[in-house]
């Protein structure tokens, strides 16, 4: 009997580590649903960013008032998790605080956890506030309905109690030690939890002992639980924020791609020794289509970008269209794209991994032209993204497929489109007058 | 001072088997949009000035096909592209400079991919450098402490990362250059990107060039200062709808330039 704790522990921790790994299983299937990109160039740089942007949080504090509240939460999540590691060889081999043997080490490191802890409630408190009391603007928009919003709160009451968790069982454990009650090693410093436990003074020591072993057990159940929550919730960017700074875009950010599947064709347009009539190669691959109008459309990159979006709607608050009230809304692009990935993803988990056609697409089903349209590829989204997510890049490529496979231009965009190719400028002037300015006075 | 302006092209200084220090790409909107040929005669007007030894290509240029990428026609993009990237090789092109942040971002950034590989420069960087060299020099003048406010071009700006040519360049007019709420890595897109000004609005409340103008209006400037011909027309437009014409400017850094020289 007395091994039972540590067997349910094992347990409990098998199963939830278990869990996660195979959400991370079907995270990568799905991403790599999407085509392949070249990402091997500019190392140093690729590396400079994710230490800057997401270790560093540089893009945070544009925003100083969420930007340090929310590096308390990510120091609090980093840090704190150092205790993880000894609630699981506590809990595996049923020892008590095993780092004790530190001793002033371990003092500075359970104050500062517990120091981390009260600021965390402090930060999460102030988020829920400005969410659902001040209701700031960017938590408002339509897309912000249902899910996502009961979404950001869970994540914030999760937070929240965890933390309370972590004091109340450090201060139960603070005073069971001052009791001399056996199994508690006196160790570790509680500036925040002192002010807790004479809650416990005039509790029977058995009490306080329940007290303490419940809150470690929540505690640790819900980590776990909150490990396998991130999947199905925009709480992923907590892992997803590095490898997509890493991976995010190196370019200077007006550089769009030339795709390469039209440069082959101009190529052999202006190849004055191709045969406009020869029969196509056999063996010739069936020509790629142009632009994205699904999310198998659209690079790894870009749905990595999706599963990263943690929905803070920066980009749709610096968003000229939207700011102007039109439906676009740079936000919008990154979860419709992630939803639809899921439901590509489910698709294929009830058809024995292959995708059946559902009828449905990216285009149309959740974007629509007209936020497409609104987009005046200003970047300042791009720009706003406090982790490098570029969601121009998505509306760009649904429009490439809107006008290359669809025909599908507004009327304005066609006329201007004609005026180019017929007279090389986007309104209808003689190429031969390009040069009257010099003569006009 | 109604001076001739001197607009030599490729062909004829190719003929006399001469290369430009420069190709100053003029860009549609700088040929044919009527208040961007101002822009394009300011900016001659100065190079003249300094002496600078330049060409346009005049009827050889073409679209730089950024409004067609930027709608989404890639393949009107590239054919844009390869035929003046042809023309700009057969001269043996090695620098060029626009008044126009479009074309400037398409040829530096997405002309290289398709073999025309150029140095590229925005007016605003090469009429600093030609401060800094010492071929031109400005009293202040008349917008001697004169409020001017910057609206940064995205394509130069975001895109691009140059904010502080332009800025000098107000400075060098003894100007006192004020900053909009939104600015630099953070300004408000003038509402013409991305093919938008060949285009109507979609549906919203207001139109974009309302609101950066309101914003630029925020700062009670005398004249808004642009880099971008589009901006210009965009801003412009604004400060009408605003009925502000009398009292606010909106006008290209070459034409304060230009016009602090009395060219």
């Amino acid at each position: 009997m007395g091994y039972l704790p540590n067997i349910v522990f094992a347990i409990i921790l098998i199963t939830g580590i278990g869990y996660f790994t195979r959400n991370i299983q079907k995270l990568s299937r799905n991403i790599k649903l999407g085509k392949d990109v070249d990402t091997s160039d500019a190392k140093a740089q690729r590396w400079s960013n994710m230490l800057r942007i997401a270790f560093g949080q540089s893009k945070m504090v544009v925003r100083p008032i969420p930007g340090i509240l929310h590096i308390i939460v990510y120091l609090g999540f980093v840090i704190i998790n150092l205790e993880v590691l000894e609630i699981i060889i506590d809990g595996l081999f049923g020892t008590h605080r095993i780092f004790a043997f530190l001793g002033s080490g371990y003092d500075v490191l359970i104050a500062s956890f517990e120091v981390l802890a009260a600021l965390v409630i402090v930060a999460v408190v102030v988020f829920w506030i400005r969410r659902n009391i001040v209701r700031l603007k960017r938590f408002l928009n339509p897309e912000m309905k249902g899910w996502p919003k009961t979404d950001a709160n869970w994540i914030l009451y999760i937070e929240f109690v965890l933390m309370l968790l972590f004091l109340t069982m450090n201060a139960a454990d603070l005073q069971l030690q001052q009791m001399d009650v056996a199994h508690y090693t006196k160790a570790g410093a509680f500036p925040i939890s002192q002010f807790i436990a004479p809650l416990f003074q005039d509790m029977s020591i058995s009490s306080i002992i329940i007290v303490e072993r419940v809150a470690w057990w929540l505690h640790i159940s819900g980590i776990l639980l909150f490990l396998n929550y991130l999947y199905y919730s925009k709480h992923l960017h907590i892992l997803l924020a590095f490898p997509n700074t890493y991976y995010g875009k190196v370019k200077p950010k007006g550089q769009f791609e030339n795709l390469e599947a039209v440069t082959n064709e101009v190529k052999l347009m202006m190849d004055p020794s191709a045969d406009p009539f020869a029969a196509p190669d056999e063996n010739a691959p069936v020509p790629e289509k142009f632009g994205a109008s699904d999310v198998q459309d659209l690079n790894w990159v870009q749905l990595l970008n999706a599963y990263t979006c943690t929905e803070c709607g920066r980009c749709t608050s610096e968003c000229p269209a939207n700011q102007t009230g039109k439906k676009l809304s740079p936000r919008k692009i990154m979860m419709d794209t992630r939803d639809r990935l899921e439901e590509v993803g489910k698709n294929m988990d009830v058809n024995k991994g292959q995708f059946v056609p559902d009828g449905k697409q990216l285009l149309g089903d959740y974007i629509s032209q007209e936020e497409l349209w609104a987009c005046t590829t200003c970047n300042a989204c791009v720009e706003a993204c406090p982790v490098s997510i570029d969601p121009l890049s998505i509306i760009m490529d649904m429009r490439q497929y809107l006008v290359m496979e669809q025909s599908a231009a507004p009327s304005d965009l066609n006329n201007m489109m004609g005026n180019i190719e017929n007279n090389g400028a986007p309104w209808p002037f003689n190429q031969m007058d390009r040069l009257n300015w010099a003569k006009e006075s | 001072m109604e001076n001739e302006l001197k607009v030599p092209t490729m062909a004829e200084l190719f003929a006399a088997g001469e290369q430009p220090e420069v190709l100053f790409w003029v860009g549609c909107a700088g040929s044919f949009d009527d208040r961007a040929k101002k822009i394009t005669k300011a900016f001659v007007k100065i190079l003249n000035k300094a002496a600078v030894k330049f060409a346009v290509l005049g009827t050889e240029e073409s679209c730089t096909g950024d409004p067609a990428k930027r709608a989404g026609n890639e393949f009107l993009f590239q054919m844009q592209a390869v035929t003046n990237i042809e023309v700009l090789n057969g001269y043996g092109i090695k620098k060029v400079v626009t008044a126009c942040p479009h074309c400037f971002n398409t040829i530096k950034n997405e002309y290289p991919g398709l073999g025309g590989d150029y140095e590229v420069v925005h007016h605003t960087q090469f009429l600093k450098q030609l401060f800094t060299e010492g071929r031109i020099s400005m009293e202040g003048g008349q917008f001697k402490g004169k409020r001017i406010t910057f609206h940064d071009p995205c394509y130069l700006g975001r895109a691009n990362n140059v904010y502080e040519a332009p800025r000098d360049l107000i400075r060098k007019l003894d100007a006192e250059l004020v900053e909009m709420k939104s600015c630099k890595s953070r300004g408000l897109c003038c509402g013409a990107g991305g093919a938008q000004m060949f285009k109507e609005p979609e549906k919203g409340s207001k139109d974009i060039n309302i609101e950066r103008t309101e914003q630029a209006l925020e700062t009670q400037p005398e004249i808004i200062a642009a880099g971008c011909p589009f901006c210009n027309t965009m801003m412009t437009d604004g400060v009408k709808n605003k009925e502000k014409e009398s009292s606010v400017a909106v006008m290209d850094i070459a034409e304060l330039i230009a016009t602090a020289e009395d060219l």
